[in-house]
């Protein structure tokens, strides 16, 4: 029988420590089969996107080849959609009106329990087998051996916009003032190399919700938010096969609906 | 001018009488068409300088869909001058004696296309200068475009040495270009298709399918432009075909029909796989091709004009009723540029984040092309005739001694 409201409340609070572990893992495994579910297939939750990612675990940990491995974590609920992180890259690196590095994207659920509205930033995702490189036949965009960036050595672009469809994140556009393609590098040119120590969209947003930093620091933030079996992590695209070094996540939330 | 012993007693003086009297002989209808397609060629030209200075904004294509006619004008040109290499060295490369009369205006005709075909997608790429230099000093090896375009180079410089072999009756060289071309064709053309097959993420062209099919294709479309061109290059040199000319257009329909079998097959099952489990991306794609906004270029067009039509003219005309196979092989080229174009197009169309669901991407994009990128295609098939027209003028009707 359902105990009543007064029933519970002159109930001893039992304390989670009390909690068996079987209960814990059970409520662990119902969280995460949530999030997969609501991400509509295209998402992984934590458990199947570790060997996607190299996230997780010291085996895959070893693995992160750049000395520093850059990386970004995205809070996707904390994102408010002010676009301040667009508008800082578009200054910050010159990015002309008709292009742009980063954007967000809207996705809406008119018959969603709570929230009917998510808003989700996109950016390149510095793949660890990123396509772009490998279809570019001059080599004008490569990834960096030290920091594992996707950078474009302009000078050498034809313009033949290869790489743009080999994207599976729509990361990249003609930029007509340097007459080649143009990306995200993690403001590497404007910012890293001259010692700052973060993106200028990251940098940019007041509501936290991207994390740049080294994934191979275990003492960093990111390093610390990518690797938690607690946390709900995905990638995008993850049947691409990019193995991308950009993570998303969601804070996790009371529960708001029943 | 095929035979050895004449060409060592031609003088310059001579070569040049003969080159006039040809092309005295030509009437006023074939002037105005090498004028026209001359004049066309130069429009497209200047359009395309025109937009290349400019920045390109004078194109459709936009960042999602950064491939558009031109691409697929490029690929259509260069399948057609694979498959005229291919047919055509079925006789003069691998000896079956019946397809030998087609090979001397087989071959110029596929080094005329694939000049076609470097001439549109000049206009595509947007800074074509900076591959001349960086495909040779910083060349990618993985990169299927970087193959595909090393070996078109090759491609064409066996050609245009087959020819001149060809011209000067010097078979066991002419031969070996012709094996050399022909595999590097393959190479090539193999490549183009994993353009497109090795994409990871566009779901309607990824998996082996492509540089098979781009295969078959080729041959499809070579069959078909021997026929039109051969029938064309009669009516223009006013001569009645040889029995011989006549038997190689008909084992050319036969296996014009053949190919066009076998692309049915491929057609069939890349639908049935498109659909079948409705997988992610790909079957967005394929329903736009069956029952949405390209089902009028896939029904009608590809299937239609493409393979049905030209399938009942070529076995109606049994390889003897020659106006029934041209209409059959006009048919089929109109179908093929479309089936190329939907190729490139379809392929593109259902957005990198359709999947996700956002409102951004929830729906199919669509191109269609600009008059610059209209006028660039036609340009291309400008340059073709025009180079067709002169070709059977300068080369009198690319005989083939009986007896080769």
């Amino acid at each position: 029988m359902k105990p009543s409201k007064h029933e519970l409340d002159i109930r001893n609070n039992e304390g989670i420590e009390n909690v068996p572990m079987k209960e814990r893992r059970h409520f662990l495994k119902m969280g995460l089969a949530i999030t997969g579910i609501f991400a509509g297939g295209t998402i992984l939750s934590a458990v199947s996107v570790i060997d996607k990612v190299f996230a997780s675990t010291d085996e895959f940990t070893a693995r992160y080849p750049y000395k520093p491995h850059y990386g970004m974590i995205l809070f996707q609920n904390r994102c408010i959609d002010c676009e301040r992180c667009v508008a800082a890259c578009g200054e910050t690196n010159h990015v002309p009106h008709e292009g742009y590095r980063t954007r967000i994207l809207t996705r809406e659920m008119p018959d969603a329990a709570g929230l009917k509205r998510e808003f989700i930033p996109v950016l390149c995702n510095q793949c660890n087998i990123p396509q772009c490189t490998r279809v570019c036949p001059t080599k004008a965009t490569y990834k960096d051996p030290v920091n594992g960036i996707v950078m474009m050595d302009t000078h050498k672009c034809i313009g033949c916009l290869t790489c743009q469809l080999g994207c599976p994140y729509n990361a990249r556009y003609f930029n007509e003032e340097k007459h080649a393609v143009d990306k995200c590098n993690f403001c590497w040119d404007s910012r890293l190399s001259k010692g700052e120590k973060t993106t200028t969209c990251a940098a940019a947003c007041p509501a936290g919700c991207r994390v740049f930093g080294d994934l191979s620091d275990k003492s960093g933030e990111l390093y610390k938010a990518v690797h938690q079996l607690e946390r709900p992590l995905w990638v995008l695209r993850p049947e691409a096969g990019t193995k991308p070094n950009v993570f998303y996540t969601k804070d996790v939330l009371p529960v708001a609906f029943k | 001018m095929a035979n050895g012993a004449e060409t060592s007693v031609l003088t310059l003086n001579g070569l040049e009488s003969m080159v006039f009297t040809r092309f005295r002989t030509a009437s006023m209808g074939y002037y105005m068409m090498l004028l026209f397609s001359g004049l066309l060629f130069l429009v497209a030209a200047g359009l395309g300088i025109h937009a290349m200075v400019k920045g390109h904004s004078m194109y459709n294509v936009y960042r999602e869909i950064p491939w558009g006619i031109l691409i697929s004008t490029y690929v259509f040109f260069v399948v057609t001058s694979t498959g005229l290499c291919l047919v055509s060295s079925i006789g003069h490369v691998f000896g079956n004696q019946d397809f030998m009369p087609i090979a001397k205006r087989s071959v110029f005709l596929s080094i005329a296309t694939i000049l076609s075909g470097f001439f549109v997608i000049a206009f595509e790429i947007k800074i074509p200068w900076r591959m001349v230099i960086y495909n040779v000093i910083s060349p990618n090896l993985t990169s299927n475009i970087w193959w595909m375009g090393t070996l078109y180079g090759i491609y064409l410089v066996f050609m245009f040495a087959e020819y001149v072999f060809l011209l000067l009756d010097m078979h066991k060289p002419a031969v070996f270009c012709g094996f050399s071309g022909s595999a590097a064709g393959i190479a090539a053309h193999s490549n183009l298709g994993a353009v497109f097959g090795l994409l990871m993420g566009r779901e309607f062209w990824h998996g082996p399918y492509m540089p098979i099919y781009f295969i078959a294709s080729a041959m499809m479309t070579g069959c078909s432009v021997i026929i039109l061109f051969h029938f064309l290059g009669y009516k223009i040199n006013s001569e009645q075909m040889s029995a011989s000319m006549k038997n190689a257009l008909r084992v050319t329909a036969k296996l014009g029909v053949l190919l066009i079998s076998v692309i049915m097959f491929f057609t069939t099952w890349k639908m049935i796989s498109g659909v079948t489990g409705q997988p992610a991306g790909k079957y967005e794609a394929v329903m736009a091709l069956l029952n949405g906004p390209y089902a009028v270029n896939f029904w009608v067009f590809e299937l239609g004009l493409g393979m049905v039509f030209p399938m009942v003219m070529f076995i109606r005309s049994k390889g003897e009723n020659l106006k029934m196979m041209f209409l059959g092989a006009c048919a089929m080229i109109v179908g093929i540029f479309v089936m190329r174009y939907d190729l490139v197009m379809v392929g593109q169309i259902v957005p990198v984040y359709h999947e996700l669901g956002v409102n951004e991407y929830k729906h199919l994009l669509s191109y269609a092309p600009s008059v610059y990128e209209a006028v660039i295609t036609l340009g291309g098939f400008a340059l073709t005739a025009f180079l067709f027209l002169l070709g059977e003028k300068l080369f009198g009707g690319h005989k083939v001694e009986e007896s080769h």
